[in-house]
């Protein structure tokens, strides 16, 4: 009887997935838009030729994966404490393209950092908006924009890039380069260092129906140069509130560090409150390399984020921040991976979450380290905050170390709001509900403040504040 | 200074209080008036610090009777943050450390907290910044400190005197100096002594809790009372301390012994 039930959910699971696969193999390759390079028409046609065949195969190859996989269940241990099955219950469709070209300017202009006002790119569920873009603030060295309007010099170099982390057999990755017919691209050329920081802006639009939308990012930053990026996933309308509609947004972030590079990367996802976003970010470091993530999870009723670090050389450094805070019925699941293969390594990882109301913390931390990555320092601290007796929150360091000459250490803390600090803020005439909000904004700040751009620190302040307890 | 007829700032009848429903304070009479600076010593556990907490509102005290009015108003009906804004200001024995408020937005909204129960308007980042700085002197305390986290890092004396800096700002009706005391080097002890003397006016009173004699050389007080098994046991001038000193507690014990006639 009960086998009977099993199978014919898998069943179920594997019809959704193949359902999905053919909804996002129907997306339409971008129109292009004018190239940065000023080659001849015929040289672009020929360049959009043969990356749509490049592409083609690498689509191909995805769906033919995928056709092999079925959609997760709690009974993987990937996916053991995030339970799916609200989003099979869903039939998306893909957003309507004229919603792209809709989107007057001035809603953009609230969502722009000052810091990256002409250093930003603008997705519309996925699709490049060039008329909502800016790069005008960026100098020689870095290209910013999409796929189609790379520069002839880097061309020839995409296969190496593009669908080639690790990993990309995961089902939601698998997924996304199913679908994949343009990108948002940053590159940056050796040796130089950008200053003005680069925002990519992935908005969603809520429609009338349910939709998916599939952003995908490539990131290459080549041998000594620097960069800061925002990524940011958000709704047009405001975030806080609840809309009927659900969404999916199934993103895919590549980057790559090449030797002695610099990377500095938030990654915002404060989706709308009945999102499901699965997010996947995969890195690659060189010889020599840093990098730094600051994830801060604030939005979707589910949300997953997949961060992967894969080293490729030896004396890499890596520092990852996360800061989850939900409320309602939200779940939040980050899933952390750090693979080391090479020796010297340094790896500092805090995750600070913040459970309110009947919300679901998932963390999973795992670091592996290689026989061959002998002294290794990989430090992680997951501290969290149950705010409601409601509040669940899931938290599992996976150290896997094969070397023996390592430090390695990890820490995992759970508690409440410290009744003695709350008292202490009383006794200065702070109310109740201040006091809990000082103190939570506090444990929030030391995340947020590792954001570089002070514009981006204020609004998360903000949004964090805009809570009620 | 003692002042003929001045308002009566705080009146104690016959407190009592548990914690964990152990009886800690067994019937505490005091009354504070306008300009007076009061000391209360005594050993450890007498209920001293008990009695701090319970005049500051700390919820894991339970008053099981008495009465406590401060400024004709019943203290113990009041929330600790109704209190603080009413002019009833605790300096933490253990001061708390805050990690990711800076002292100076925590300054400012304890500040403007106050200001807004008054009905007056909250002063803004610059107004404020004038403001604090002017206080600043009270303590000698180095600007850089309103940067850093509240009392995070802050050696034993730096949290006192970031507890001085809250009270010059605050400017209580009623200060209570919770073992403000102890921990301090000399140099310390008499920065955080100024400072309270500074802040000693004709119409507020302060309560000083301690357990060493040396405080009084430096805040000199107008009564000193003596507290033992959750009781006042004995009040007088400042000789009392210096008796106390001398003697030690056994002689507070059999004096009262005697009184009473056991």
């Amino acid at each position: 009887m009960n086998s009977q039930v099993l199978k014919s959910t898998s069943i179920n699971r594997d019809a959704y997935l193949t359902g999905l696969l053919n909804l996002v193999s129907r997306v339409t390759p971008p129109q292009p838009s004018p190239p940065a390079g000023r080659g001849p028409e015929r040289v672009l046609e020929g360049w959009l030729e043969e990356l749509e065949g490049w592409l083609e195969g690498l689509r191909d190859r995805s769906s033919a994966i995928l056709l092999e996989e079925t959609f997760p269940s709690t009974k993987d241990e990937a996916w053991r404490f995030t339970d799916l099955s609200p989003l099979l219950q869903v039939t998306f469709q893909l957003p309507e393209t004229s919603n792209v070209a809709s989107i007057p300017s001035s809603e953009i202009t609230p969502l722009i950092f000052s810091e990256a006002a002409d250093s930003r790119l603008v997705f519309v569920n996925g699709v490049y908006a060039p008329q909502l873009s800016s790069v005008a603030g960026l100098p020689v060295g870095v290209f910013a924009g999409n796929l189609t309007a790379l520069p002839e010099n880097y061309r020839s170099s995409i296969p190496n890039y593009l669908g080639k982390q690790h990993g990309a057999t995961e089902v939601f990755t698998a997924l996304n380069t199913a679908g994949l017919t343009d990108a948002a691209v940053v590159w940056v050329s050796k040796n130089q260092v950008i200053e003005t920081p680069i925002h990519l802006l992935f908005i969603s639009t809520l429609s009338d129906s349910p939709t998916i939308s599939q952003p995908r990012c490539l990131v290459v930053a080549e041998t000594n140069s620097q960069v800061t990026l925002i990524e940011d996933y958000l709704t047009i309308s405001d975030w806080c509130a609840d809309k009927s509609h659900p969404y999916f947004v199934n993103t895919v972030t590549e980057i790559w560090a090449q030797e002695n590079a610099q990377i500095n990367h938030s990654r915002i996802q404060r989706n709308s409150n009945v999102a499901f976003h699965i997010g996947k970010t995969a890195i690659s470091q060189a010889r020599h390399s840093r990098y730094t993530c600051n994830a801060i999870n604030l939005g979707g009723k589910i949300s997953r984020h997949n961060l992967e670090v894969y080293q490729t050389g030896q004396e890499t450094e890596t520092t990852l921040n996360g800061l989850t805070m939900i409320a309602g019925e939200q779940l939040a699941d980050t899933h952390s991976a750090l693979i080391l293969n090479h020796p010297h390594s340094t790896s500092r990882q805090l995750q600070k979450n913040i459970a309110r109301d009947r919300s679901h913390v998932v963390f999973n931390g795992r670091v592996f380290v290689a026989k061959a990555a002998q002294l290794t320092d990989a430090g992680q601290l997951n501290r969290n905050l149950l705010l409601s007796p409601k509040a669940r929150i899931d938290t599992k360091p996976q150290l896997e170390i094969i070397a023996d000459n390592v430090k390695c250490s990890h820490g995992a803390t759970v508690s409440q709001l410290d009744d003695e600090e709350v008292f202490y803020l009383q006794s200065r005439g702070l109310d109740k509900v201040s006091a809990y909000n000082l103190l939570v904004d506090a444990f929030a700040a030391e995340i947020l403040n590792q954001i570089p751009l002070n514009s981006v620190g204020i609004m998360l302040s903000q949004c964090i504040a805009c809570r009620t307890i | 200074m003692i002042i003929e007829n001045s308002e009566v700032i705080l009146s104690v009848r016959d407190l009592t209080a548990n914690v964990d429903s152990n009886q800690i304070l067994k019937g505490v009479n005091l009354e504070l008036k306008a300009g007076e600076i009061h000391a209360i010593m005594g050993p450890n556990g007498s209920g001293k610090s008990t009695l701090s907490k319970v005049l500051a509102g700390h919820p894991a005290y339970e008053v099981t009777g008495g009465e406590v009015i401060f400024q004709g108003q019943n203290l113990l009906e009041m929330e600790p943050q109704e209190r603080a804004r009413g002019g009833v200001f605790l300096a933490f024995q253990y001061p708390l450390e805050i990690p990711g408020v800076s002292n100076v937005d925590f300054l400012r909204v304890a500040y403007n907290s106050g200001r807004k129960a008054k009905g007056l308007e909250e002063l803004d980042a610059f107004d404020f910044d004038e403001l604090i700085q002017e206080k600043l002197d009270v303590v000698k305390m180095n600007p850089s400190f309103l940067s850093r986290s509240v009392n995070e890092g802050f050696s034993g004396g730096e949290k006192k005197r970031n507890e001085i800096l809250q009270m010059a700002l605050l400017e209580p009706k009623l200060a209570i100096l919770d073992e403000t005391d102890s921990g301090l080097d000399i140099d310390a002890l008499k920065i955080v002594a100024n400072g309270v003397n500074q802040l000693a006016k004709p119409d507020n009173a302060t309560l000083m809790i301690t357990h060493y004699q040396r405080l009084l050389s430096y805040i000199v007080p107008d009564f000193v009372h003596v507290m033992e098994g959750g009781r006042i046991i004995s009040s007088g001038t400042k000789e009392l301390a210096l008796e106390l000193e001398e003697r030690g507690y056994e002689w507070v014990r059999e004096e009262e012994a005697s009184e009473v006639g056991v």
